[in-house]
């Protein structure tokens, strides 16, 4: 079987000339959930960004056969869903259900059913309550639900989540995960939380300097890069 | 009063509410900046794809933003940006008129701040005729030793162009102004002009800090002569659009029969809607000369 | 900010809110012009214009009060004005500009209070408005927020470094200073945008916002946009023909 997200060599440098990608090869395959780790900086948003053609690098990328070039990129965005970082850069329409039904809309479907599709979606996250709201008054768990609703109306088949559980409460990131973990598609998460890693991914890629350094098992990424949040008591934490 | 009056006019004497304009001119104006901003549009749509409307919107709320900013001018007052000038010279003239009609539109709408039926006069004071005359000095002298004061002068320009035409039109309109008051608004309008230039230059140098690569780059001229005498004629003609525009006995004649059996005030409105439209084809033909000479 | 509050009476239901933004426009060019061209018999017109659009507020259920301070925003600039022409002895012209300039204000709040501003953009362009120009409109207005919000976290960063948090609005700070945190303000918000326009082109956007609400001008938009408009052509008529 053909993995649903295929990478070969993706090399990638900023304007400035900063190189953020250095050979990444990559695969997901359909109904798997990855986490990628790795440092600040280590060039896992940036490789995010290369697998619906927001950023194009040298190298191949490929999704469920579609290679990513300009011919095929409004196919591909609608294939893969990125939920970002920050949600107050994702919701920008004047209501939750206006801002769910963008990306339907955009698809060109009528107004009716993307209605639909947005309130469904909103129903999935438990937000339909907030339909009408306008969401910068959300709490910043509820600006993420919204988000997930907004890609997850999509429809995507590979769903991308950047850095989710950031800026959330404790209670926050467990109903979070509960959410995640109930969504039928394959996913990408990029995390530096590792019980939120631990509890839904069944394989974790090890970002450094712009390629993978290592993949497996999510406690052996964990163990092998001491990736983890434990400090001790008395010892400056390293 | 007279500082009254400045923080009424600083930018915002540009500003003309309805009601205030007589009936020919709104609609002359409002006939006259249709066809423009629609052949500007098009002219920064092909300049700027679809994808970069973002950028345009960007610097149309920067400068919206920094017109609610105060810059401090020492004695007490203070003053803020217009940004005609600093989005011609980042964005180019078409973009620029682009944003200028689109915050003068949502200011128009959002913020009672100018008029819709007055909107056409808005726009063809501050979004045409003012971004192209901050523009002119720019691009004769934008690159080179007199790059500070063309920048300076471009600013200035396009506050004290904008300032004169809006000023005319309300003249032409019936709005009675004695000589001394008119002398007191033109030199508030040359404060103004002078702070737009301070803050322009300013502004500009900290953005190059930052962005390096967000200013238009204008072709080098070996001789800054052309810049100024594109600056005095300018000058001149925006201030003798003004003193044409306020013959007493128009005024006379706007105010007591206003009425359509009176021709007066129609020969009088027609003699200043051709200065008008002379000043405004003059800034056209440059632009597009300019244009066309970058697309080489 | 300010404007919040007109977005917030946006979003309200009733009558004058369903109607399409179309036919607002109509009613609302309409009536700016009867207000502009008016000469003759204002002292009576003017009081009559006011009647009508206090129906239409309450008609739209807009607060009254909220409406009328909001249109007053116009004042400072007409005023002087009004001054102008009351030192000149004129003080009947001066009252005149005031009373259209305000007119028109209201009005233009009757529509835009009654209207997102999204749908109203799309009203204009179905008008032949270019479309380049609306949007463009429509992410000036977004960044707005953004940009403001930027501006806020900066000088609460200002005032907690013990700038006062003032300074950016009050005279204080040298105009270098301004000049430079106007530079920084635009580096920031420049970042901002580019990361909404990113996840805007991640969910599939081309270009042109499209609307939820469908547009068709339906038969009580038409009855809506020929009353709206006749009625202040009526009040004129009227006016004209008892006092005049």
């Amino acid at each position: 079987m053909t993995p649903l997200v295929e990478v070969h060599g993706l090399r990638f440098r900023y304007d400035d000339g900063t190189a953020a990608l250095n050979g990444v090869d990559f695969h997901l395959n359909a109904g798997e959930t990855v986490a990628l780790l790795g440092p600040n900086g280590s060039g896992k948003t940036t490789f995010v960004l290369h697998l619906n053609g927001l950023l194009r690098g040298q190298g191949r990328v490929s999704v469920s056969g579609l290679t990513v070039e300009p011919k095929n990129i409004p196919a591909i965005r609608r294939k893969v869903g990125i939920v970002f970082q920050d949600s107050e850069s994702q919701l920008f329409m004047p209501t939750v259900l206006e801002d769910v039904a963008f990306g339907l809309l955009n698809r060109g479907l009528d107004s009716v059913t993307a209605r639909g599709r947005a309130s469904a979606a909103l129903e999935t996250v438990g937000m339909s309550a907030a339909a009408a709201r306008a969401p910068y008054h959300l709490s910043a768990g509820e600006k993420k639900r919204v988000a997930i609703a907004g890609i997850i109306a999509m429809e995507p088949e590979v769903l991308v989540l950047d850095e989710p559980t950031a800026s959330l409460d404790p209670p926050g990131q467990r109903s979070l995960a509960g959410l995640v973990a109930d969504l039928p598609q394959a996913k990408i998460l990029v995390t530096h939380d590792v019980p939120f890693a631990l509890a839904l991914c069944q394989r974790a890629v090890f970002f450094q300097a712009g390629r993978i350094a290592a993949e497996g098992p999510v406690e052996e990424m964990v163990c092998r890069f001491d990736w983890h949040f434990a400090f001790e008591r008395s010892k400056s934490p390293r | 009063m007279a500082r009254f009056l400045k923080s009424c006019y600083g930018g915002k004497a540009v500003h003309i509410p309805d009601g205030f304009l007589s009936t020919p001119v709104w609609a002359a104006l409002d006939t006259a900046a249709v066809p423009a901003v629609a052949w500007v549009a098009r002219r920064a749509q092909r300049g700027f794809d679809d994808r970069q409307a973002p950028l345009l919107g960007l610097m149309g709320a920067f400068v919206f933003a920094a017109q609610l900013i105060n810059f401090p001018v020492g004695a007490g007052t203070s003053g803020h940006l217009v940004g005609a000038a600093l989005l011609a010279f980042t964005l180019g003239p078409a973009a620029a008129s682009v944003v200028m009609t689109a915050i003068l539109g949502i200011q128009a709408l959002v913020f009672q701040d100018g008029g819709l039926l007055a909107l056409g006069a808005n726009i063809v004071n501050m979004a045409l005729v003012g971004v192209l005359a901050g523009y002119l000095p720019y691009r004769l002298g934008g690159a080179g030793e007199w790059r500070r004061f063309s920048i300076f002068a471009g600013a200035s320009l396009s506050v004290v162009v904008a300032g004169c035409l809006a000023l005319s039109e309300l003249l032409i309109s019936g709005v009675r102004m004695q000589t001394s008051l008119l002398g007191i608004s033109l030199a508030v309008f040359l404060v103004s002009a002078i702070l737009e230039g301070v803050i322009t230059l300013a502004v500009v140098r900290s953005l190059e800090r930052i962005q390096p690569t967000l200013l238009q780059d204008s072709p080098p001229h070996k001789s800054p002569a052309l810049l100024f005498i594109a600056v005095a004629a300018v000058l001149l003609a925006s201030v003798g659009v003004l003193f044409a525009s306020q013959a007493p006995d128009a005024i006379e004649q706007l105010t007591e029969h206003a009425g359509p059996r009176s021709f007066g005030w129609l020969r009088q409105a027609g003699t200043g809607l051709a200065g008008l439209a002379l000043i405004y084809g003059l800034c056209l033909a440059i632009g597009r000369t300019v244009s066309r000479n970058r697309s080489v | 900010m300010r404007h919040v509050i007109l977005e917030r009476w946006s979003r309200g239901e009733s009558c004058v809110h369903r109607r399409d933004p179309r036919a607002k426009i109509v009613a609302l060019i309409t009536f700016l012009a009867v207000v502009a061209t008016a000469h003759r018999a204002l002292a009576w017109l003017a009081p009559g214009l006011l009647l009508l659009l206090l129906a239409g507020l309450v008609l739209a259920k807009l607060p009254l009060t909220g409406a009328l301070v909001r249109a007053a925003l116009v004042v400072p600039f007409t005023g002087v004005f009004a001054l102008i022409c009351w030192f000149a002895g004129e003080p009947a012209l001066g009252l005149r500009l005031l009373a259209k300039s305000y007119l028109s204000a209201l009005a233009v709040i009757w529509v835009v209070a009654t209207t997102p501003l999204p749908a109203l953009l799309n009203g204009f362009e179905m008008t032949g408005v270019p479309r380049f120009l609306l949007v463009v409109c429509q992410f000036l207005y977004r960044y707005l927020f953004v940009i403001s919000e930027e501006a806020q976290h900066m000088s609460k960063a200002a005032a907690a470094r013990g700038t006062a948090a003032r300074n950016w609005t009050a005279p204080g700070p040298s105009f270098r200073a301004a000049a430079g945190a106007l530079g920084v303000l635009f580096a920031r918000s420049y970042a901002r945008a580019g990361d909404i326009h990113r996840a805007m082109l991640a969910r599939g956007f081309d270009g042109r916002f499209l609307q939820l609400h469908s547009e068709n001008f339906r038969p009580a938009d038409t009855a809506f946009a020929l009353v709206a408009s006749l009625a202040p052509v009526a009040v004129r008529l009227t006016v004209e023909r008892v006092v005049g």
